[in-house]
């Protein structure tokens, strides 16, 4: 081959590489761009079935019940709207898990809109905001 | 004093490098010639200046000088001294300051012993690593200096994030911003190159042991940061597609690229301006790194509190920079002269192979990262992005990209017949075959990935060491080994990985205190929960008994700690190391009926994740040494001749 059709084969090579990564990228970012919900989120849109997602929201005061086995929790998250999500976890929760802070968790809706929980996000310190929820603290601050 | 020491070494360095960036530039004009030799001794002396300034504000650190405000907002008198010295770049502005000397100094280091270049490329490499500089001194001095003083002084200082109290955390920064920093010396060779149009085998040859020393801290910085989130967390995993994570890897993947096509540059002079636009692309990935972390658009342990307006300089440095370079390249990508061509199947084709498919891995890992920046900026929703995306989108290609990675050293160089390949690949793919089978047979139902992953990594630990077949060990070159050691590293890593998330076994209970709980092949017992106090913390340890049939008993302490200055818990994970793999443990909290939670976990063969790591960068340092020996026999032999 000449030195300047392997150069052409070359580029258009590496950019069909870089553009089928990045559209295979987006198409599968368009299954995971719901990959975060917060609960107004699961009022308006329903509750995915059969796919990890993570919810996010503050922890409603008065709601965390521990079960008897001792690992396991449960807890409603709620947002700046009527909206909740009632979440289940079996795991040790983070330090700074606590009543109307915020949390993020990773799981699986159930059919029954109950939220299992894999992972709770541990937040760095107590300034810590996860960046989703940030904007919702914000907004409900200003509502008081 | 030393604050003022400080920051009049930072101005006298910034003033250097404005005196480097003209000095070169004027040099490589016509009539210039006298100026070139001005320009190393300047490069030099500002790394020098730059050391001297990092110095003072560790001096500062280590006596927590409470009249320098960083100190104040970032130390604490009570702190152990590792940490006080550690948290000289545990902030935003001691960090800052770290990537400028690290930038400092490897241009110092390029001026006092590249011999290689040729010199007219080499001051344009110079005044391109000034003009880099340039922009962070800058932005130091203006709006991040961090020698600024507080008047009147505080009484105590705020204390360090807990979580960066941990000796890996002294040493993962500096050696990511090693790797990090560094990779703008390749940077700084395209564009030098570019400059002066002399892309050619002889300057990849000057440009590859610089790459390749990045590489190697990039690659340990990404192996000790997985290990501290794996045992620091609690959590324990090992990658988390955080994209603090993927900003240390996108330079990696791109530096990993530019590795492989440097060295098709340097021993078959074939892909000339992709090697130069991987150099400037893997700059621009530590440029974006750095944006992530530093600006403040994420919150993460790394993003330490910072202002829009900081966040602001470095975006408009990075479009300066990035924007720069491509423009560069754009202009005189045409005047570089054609490179030699090659046959698809050569030892070339299966380098080009590997660059695309990294490349696309890149794509998809950046899509990733910053997709939901982009949506945010643009519809303001906050949306993220998490691990089933990239594993989904990114496992695939990485998974095709090891089998041709086994099958790359066993191509030869230029031209290459695709039945004696097959004949040379068969062994490998036979003992794929075979742990396919066992596992198939032995262990089913370990999901597809561990499946693939323990396959695949049979086969290339066989093909990584394939090319030492039949050769006299002795003779072999030392690159040759660094390159099986590294693609062996990949094949350790792997199979680490797949036999994490096949084996692992995990017991979460809440149990009284002379419980014991089965966890994999151990019994644990629960024998006290006591108070313990540390330097700066107190802490409730429990002390657990594991034992493995009647074998010796192993003491485990998890404790669940509680720092007061800055107010925070972190819980500490105990972990036994055997042979076999890790018995990790962590004490959850204490309930009103006496119960403690206990979560352990029995993780097989995870240690080879970074075991695998270290092989790789292991690889990178011997071919490191190999290359540099070699270059000097012939530069010798030249002398003598």
């Amino acid at each position: 081959m000449k030195a300047k059709n392997q150069r052409l084969t070359l580029l258009i090579l590496a950019i069909a590489a870089v553009l089928g990564a990045v559209l295979l990228g987006m198409s599968a970012l368009k299954e995971q761009a719901a990959y975060f919900y917060a609960p107004a989120d699961v009022a308006r849109k329903g509750v995915p079935l059969d796919q990890a997602v993570r919810i996010g929201g503050m922890v409603v005061p008065g709601s965390i019940k521990r079960d008897p086995d001792g690992v396991s929790i449960d807890f409603v998250v709620g947002d700046e709207t009527e909206a909740t999500i009632p979440v289940r976890f079996k795991g040790i929760v983070p330090d700074l898990f606590k009543e109307d802070s915020g949390v993020v968790a990773e799981g699986r809706f159930q059919a029954d809109g109950t939220f299992v929980a894999s992972e709770i996000l541990a937040k760095h310190d107590e300034n810590y905001m996860p960046p989703e929820l940030a904007g919702e603290k914000h907004k409900s601050e200003s509502l008081e | 004093m030393i604050a003022e020491a400080g920051l009049a070494a930072l101005w006298l360095a910034a003033a250097l490098s404005l005196l480097q960036l003209c000095l070169g530039a004027f040099a490589l004009r016509p009539g210039g010639e006298g100026l070139l030799r001005t320009v190393r001794p300047v490069a030099a002396v500002q790394a020098a200046l730059v050391a001297i300034s990092f110095f003072c504000l560790i001096l500062l650190f280590l006596r927590t000088d409470l009249s320098v405000a960083l100190v104040a907002a970032n130390s604490h008198a009570a702190k152990p001294w590792l940490y006080k010295f550690a948290g000289t770049w545990g902030n935003h502005e001691g960090s800052m300051l770290l990537w400028v000397a690290v930038l400092a100094i490897a241009g110092g280091a390029v001026a006092l012993f590249e011999r290689k270049l040729e010199q007219r490329t080499l001051i344009a490499t110079l005044a391109a690593q000034a003009a880099i500089g340039l922009g962070f001194y800058a932005f130091l001095l203006f709006s991040s200096n961090p020698f600024e003083r507080l008047n009147p002084p505080a009484a105590v200082g705020q204390g360090l994030n807990p979580l960066l109290q941990d000796p890996g955390l002294a040493f993962h920064p500096p050696t990511l911003y090693f790797g990090y920093v560094g990779i703008s010396i390749a940077f700084s060779f395209a564009v030098g190159a570019l400059i002066t149009r002399d892309v050619g085998a002889a300057f990849a040859r000057a440009m590859r042991p610089w790459v390749l020393a990045a590489w190697i801290f990039l690659t340990l910085g990404i192996t000790a940061g997985s290990y501290w989130a794996y045992y620091e967390l609690g959590w324990g995993g090992w990658w988390f597609w955080d994209p603090v994570e993927n900003a240390s890897l996108m330079p990696w993947l791109a530096a990993t690229a530019l590795l492989h096509s440097v060295t098709v540059l340097a021993t078959r002079d074939a892909l000339r301006a992709w090697t130069v636009m991987l150099a400037v692309v893997a700059f621009s990935m530590s440029m974006i790194g750095t944006f992530l972390v530093r600006s403040g658009i994420l919150t993460s342990v790394h993003a330490f509190a910072v202002d829009p307006e900081r966040g602001f300089f470095i975006l408009i440095l990075l479009t300066l920079y990035i924007g720069g370079a491509l423009a560069l390249f754009g202009l005189r990508v045409g005047t570089v002269r054609e490179g030699a061509t090659f046959e698809p199947v050569s030892r070339e084709g299966t380098l080009v192979l590997n660059n695309l498919l990294l490349s696309a891995i890149l794509g998809i890992v950046l899509v990733g990262t910053l997709y939901p920046l982009g949506v945010e900026a643009v519809t303001g929703e906050k949306l993220s992005v998490g691990p089933p995306y990239f594993n989904s989108a990114a496992g695939p290609i990485a998974l095709a990209l090891v089998v041709f990675m086994a099958a790359g050293p066993l191509v030869r160089w230029r031209r290459d017949r695709a039945p004696e390949v097959v004949n040379r690949i068969a062994l490998p793919v036979l003992i794929s075959a075979v742990t396919l089978f066992a596992l198939v047979l032995f262990a089913p139902g370990i999901g597809l990935f561990p499946l693939f992953g323990l396959t695949l990594a049979t086969g290339v630990a066989a093909a990584s060491v394939a090319p030492l077949w039949k050769r006299n060990l002795r003779r072999t070159p030392l690159f040759t080994w660094g390159m099986v050691a590294a693609h062996l590293g990949i094949a350790v890593s792997l199979a680490g990985m797949a036999s994490e998330s096949a084996f692992t076994q995990e017991t979460l209970v809440a149990v009284p205190v002379g419980e014991t709980v089965e966890v994999g092949p151990y019994s644990v017992r629960f024998d006290a929960v006591q108070p313990v106090a540390g330097p700066n913390w107190t802490a409730i340890e429990a002390t657990l008994t594991a034992r493995r049939g009647d074998g010796k008993p192993i003491v485990l302490k998890p404790q669940a700690r509680m720092f007061s200055s800055p107010p925070t818990e972190t819980s500490e994970a105990a972990i036994a190391t055997r042979l076999g793999g890790q018995l990790y443990t962590v004490l959850g909290k204490g309930d009103a009926g006496g119960r403690w939670q206990l979560r352990l976990w029995w993780k097989p063969f995870v240690t080879l994740i970074w075991l695998g790591g270290g092989l790789i960068a292991l690889g990178g340092v011997l071919s490191l040494i190999g290359r540099v020996r070699r270059e000097r026999k012939v530069q010798l032999q030249e002398a003598w001749a």
